[in-house]
C-alpha cells in the first residue's frame, strides 16, 4: 500500500500551503503499442513528437471556441486554486486549475501567441519539451474532469477542456494512458468497459434475478436483447459486476417491474461511461455513441433511459442528440436520454410506484457526487 | 508643431488602431471558432433570456468570483467598477459640448481613481501575500498592475499636485478626432500618464485583457442548456 496521509474533514476546508512537485511521479500506465493502435493512435512516441504536438495544439485550438478563449482569457486572479480536489489533497500547486491550464497555456503561448513568441520569460511561455512532456503525462491525468473549478472562474474557464485536448496530444504523438484506452478498445469491439460477453451478461443477469427473487419472493426480469421493448437500458457495465454498483441494477429492474414497464439491457450497447471523453477523442466519443443509436434501432425500443454514472450521464445529456442524434425515431413524449432518476420521479409523482418509506429508514444519507461535483 | 505633439499624435493613431484592429480581429475569431457539443456549466439556464442574465450578473456584479473567493471578488470588482467611473470621467475630453450625463458624475469619478488604486493595490499584494498565487504569477502579472497603478498614480498627479492645462489636453483630443491636430501640454504627469495609457490599448489584444471580450464567448457560460430538446449541430 502507498503511504498516505489522510486528511482530517473540518467543517471549513484547510487550504494547504503549496509544496511543489510532490505529485510528480504520480502517472498512469502507459498504453501497450496494441491498445493504442486498435482505437487509431500511434503505437509509441513518434520521433518528430514536438512537431506533430503543436500542430495537433493548433489543429485543436481552431476547433474549440472553449479553448481558445480558455486560453486567451485567463487573469491567473486565482479564484479556482483551491477548488481542486486534487490540490487540497496533495498541495502540489501543479494541482491547482489554473496551474494544470498553464501547462497547456505556456505551451500555447509560445508556439501561438506574439507575446509567447517573442517574450517568452516574460508571459511565462514555455518550450514543448521532454520535461513538459512528462509534466504533462502526470497532471493532466490528476484531473477528474469533475469541473468544479468553472464553477468558480469568473470567465467560466474549464481545465477539463484543456486536459481532454492534452489527452487528445498525448495520445496523438503516441503516448496514451492503459486505463482508458484498452477500455475503450474493449467498449468498441465488445459493447461495454469491462469487456463482458454477451454470454457472461446473460449469465449475470440471470443471477440477478435469482438474487431477486429470493429476497424477495418475486419474479423480476433483467431483459437483455429483447426486440420491441419500450425502454432500451443503458448502464455503467460496473452495474453487471461490483457492489454496490450492482444494487443499482437491481433497483432500476424493480423500479421498471412495479411500474409494469417494458425495458431491455442491450448486449451491443452494454455500457453507460464514455471513455471517449476522458481522452478528449472525439472520434472515439463518437463510436461510442453510436453503438448506443444503432442498439436503439436495431431493438426497436421507444426510449432511452441511462443508469446512474455522473460521466457517463454529462456525455448523455450534453452530447449523445449531437454525437448520434437526431432521435426523431423515438417517442417524442419523453427526452432522450432519460435518467434513471427522472424515470423514477415521475412514476412517484404519478403514484405508479408504491414505496414502503420503512424499509431504508434506518439509512442516514449523504449527497456525494464525487465523479462530476454536482454535474458541473 | 512641436515633436512631443507630432510623437503622440502618431502613438495614439498606432494605439487606437492597435487596440481596434486587434480586439476586431480576436472577437472574429472567437465569433468564428466552432463550438462542436455542449459544454454550459450548472446551474444553467434553460432559455436564452436566462442566459442573458446570466451574463448580466456575472459582467456587471462577478457573481462566480464572489462564490470563489471574497478577497479577489472585493478588489476586483472594486476596481473594475472605478475603472469604470473613471473612464467614463474621461469621456469629457472627447465630447464638446460634454453630454449631462457625464458632467453629472464627474464628482464622483474624481474619487474613483482612489478606488481604483486600492483595489489593484489589494490585487497586487495578493500576489505577494498568497502562496498560491504567488507561485501562478508571471512578470507580466505583476506589471500589468504596476502599469494600470502608474496610470491611476499619475492621473491623480494631474489632479492633487501638479495641474495640467486640461483644456490644451481636450483640444488635444478634439483635434486628434477630426484631424485638426492641436498642442499637447508638455507637463511631465500627462506625458507619463498619456504614454502609459498609449502602452496599455497596445498590448491589451496581445495580453491577458482578452478576457473582457472573452467573457461573452465562454461556452460555459453562455450555452443554453438544453441539448437534449434541442439538436446542437455545428458545420464541423
Amino acid at each position: 500500500m502507498l503511504d498516505f496521509e489522510t486528511p482530517v474533514l473540518k467543517q471549513y476546508p484547510i487550504i494547504p500551503l503549496i509544496q511543489p512537485g510532490v505529485m510528480a511521479h504520480s502517472k498512469p500506465y502507459v498504453a501497450k503499442p496494441e491498445i493504442q493502435g486498435k482505437i487509431g493512435f500511434p503505437e509509441e512516441l513518434v520521433e518528430n513528437w514536438q512537431e506533430v504536438a503543436i500542430k495537433k495544439m493548433g489543429e485543436l485550438v481552431s476547433k474549440s471556441r472553449a479553448l481558445r478563449v480558455f486560453l486567451d482569457s485567463c487573469v491567473k486572479c486565482g479564484a479556482c486554486t483551491d477548488k481542486c480536489h486534487y490540490f487540497l489533497g496533495t498541495a502540489d500547486p501543479k494541482n491547482m486549475p489554473v496551474a494544470r491550464q498553464d501547462l497547456f497555456r505556456d505551451v500555447y503561448r509560445r508556439y501561438f501567441t506574439f507575446a509567447g513568441k517573442y517574450f517568452p520569460k516574460l508571459v511565462g511561455a514555455k518550450e514543448m519539451d521532454k520535461e513538459m512532456l512528462d509534466d504533462w503525462y502526470s497532471y493532466f491525468h490528476q484531473c477528474s474532469q469533475c469541473r468544479r473549478c468553472s464553477v468558480y472562474c469568473p470567465f467560466g474557464i474549464d481545465t477539463a477542456e484543456i486536459s481532454m485536448a492534452a489527452r487528445e496530444i498525448l495520445d496523438s504523438v503516441g503516448v496514451g494512458q492503459k486505463y482508458c484506452n484498452e477500455i475503450i478498445g474493449k467498449a468498441q469491439t465488445i459493447g461495454n468497459n469491462l469487456g463482458l460477453r454477451e454470454p457472461a451478461l446473460l449469465d449475470t443477469l440471470e443471477g440477478l434475478e435469482e438474487d431477486i427473487e429470493e429476497e424477495t419472493g418475486v419474479v423480476v426480469r433483467l431483459p437483455l436483447d429483447q426486440k420491441n421493448a419500450d425502454i432500451l437500458l443503458v448502464t455503467p457495465s460496473a452495474d453487471f459486476f461490483a457492489e454496490p454498483h450492482v444494487d443499482g441494477l437491481i433497483g432500476y429492474a424493480k423500479v421498471f417491474h412495479a411500474a409494469g414497464l417494458s425495458w431491455t439491457l442491450s448486449s451491443h450497447a452494454s455500457e453507460a461511461a464514455n471513455f471517449g471523453m476522458f481522452i478528449g477523442s472525439h472520434e472515439n466519443m463518437q463510436i461510442l455513441a453510436m453503438r448506443i443509436r444503432d442498439a436503439a434501432l436495431d431493438l426497436g425500443v421507444k426510449r432511452i433511459v441511462f443508469g446512474e454514472c455522473g460521466h457517463a450521464w454529462s456525455v448523455a445529456y450534453n452530447f449523445l442528440n449531437t454525437l448520434a442524434g437526431p432521435f426523431d425515431f423515438l417517442d417524442p413524449n419523453y427526452p432522450v436520454p432519460q435518467h434513471i432518476c427522472e424515470v423514477t420521479y415521475d412514476l412517484i409523482q404519478r403514484d405508479l410506484l408504491t414505496l414502503d418509506k420503512s424499509a431504508n429508514d434506518d439509512k442516514v444519507l449523504t449527497f456525494h457526487d464525487s465523479c462530476n461535483i454536482a454535474r458541473g | 508643431m512641436s515633436l512631443l505633439t507630432l510623437i503622440f499624435v502618431l502613438l495614439f493613431y498606432t494605439a487606437t488602431a492597435t487596440l481596434v484592429v486587434g480586439l476586431a480581429y480576436k472577437i472574429r475569431l472567437y465569433a468564428k471558432t466552432p463550438a462542436p457539443l455542449r459544454i454550459p456549466v450548472t446551474p444553467a439556464p434553460i432559455t436564452r433570456w436566462g442566459v442573458v442574465a446570466r451574463m448580466f450578473f456575472e459582467v456587471t456584479l462577478f457573481n462566480s468570483l464572489f462564490k470563489a473567493n471574497k478577497w479577489i471578488w472585493l478588489f476586483g470588482w472594486l476596481f473594475h467598477a472605478a475603472l469604470l467611473l473613471v473612464l467614463l470621467r474621461h469621456f469629457r475630453y472627447f465630447t464638446d459640448p460634454v453630454w449631462g450625463w457625464i458632467g453629472a458624475i464627474q464628482p464622483y469619478g474624481k474619487y474613483a481613481a482612489f478606488v481604483m488604486i486600492f483595489g489593484l493595490a489589494g490585487l497586487w499584494a495578493r500576489r505577494f501575500l498568497v502562496d498560491r498565487v504567488r507561485y501562478i504569477s508571471s512578470p507580466s502579472d505583476h506589471l500589468m498592475l504596476a502599469l494600470l497603478i502608474a496610470i491611476g498614480l499619475t492621473g491623480l498627479g494631474m489632479k492633487y499636485v501638479s495641474h495640467t492645462d486640461i483644456v490644451a489636453v481636450k483640444a488635444f483630443f478634439l483635434g486628434l478626432m477630426y484631424f485638426d491636430w492641436q498642442p499637447l501640454p508638455s507637463d511631465l504627469f500627462l506625458v507619463i500618464h498619456l504614454s502609459l495609457v498609449v502602452l496599455l490599448m497596445i498590448i491589451f489584444p496581445f495580453s491577458k485583457l482578452l478576457h473582457a471580450p472573452g467573457l461573452f464567448f465562454s461556452p460555459t457560460r453562455t450555452q443554453v442548456d438544453n441539448a437534449r430538446e434541442k439538436r446542437h449541430v455545428v458545420g464541423l
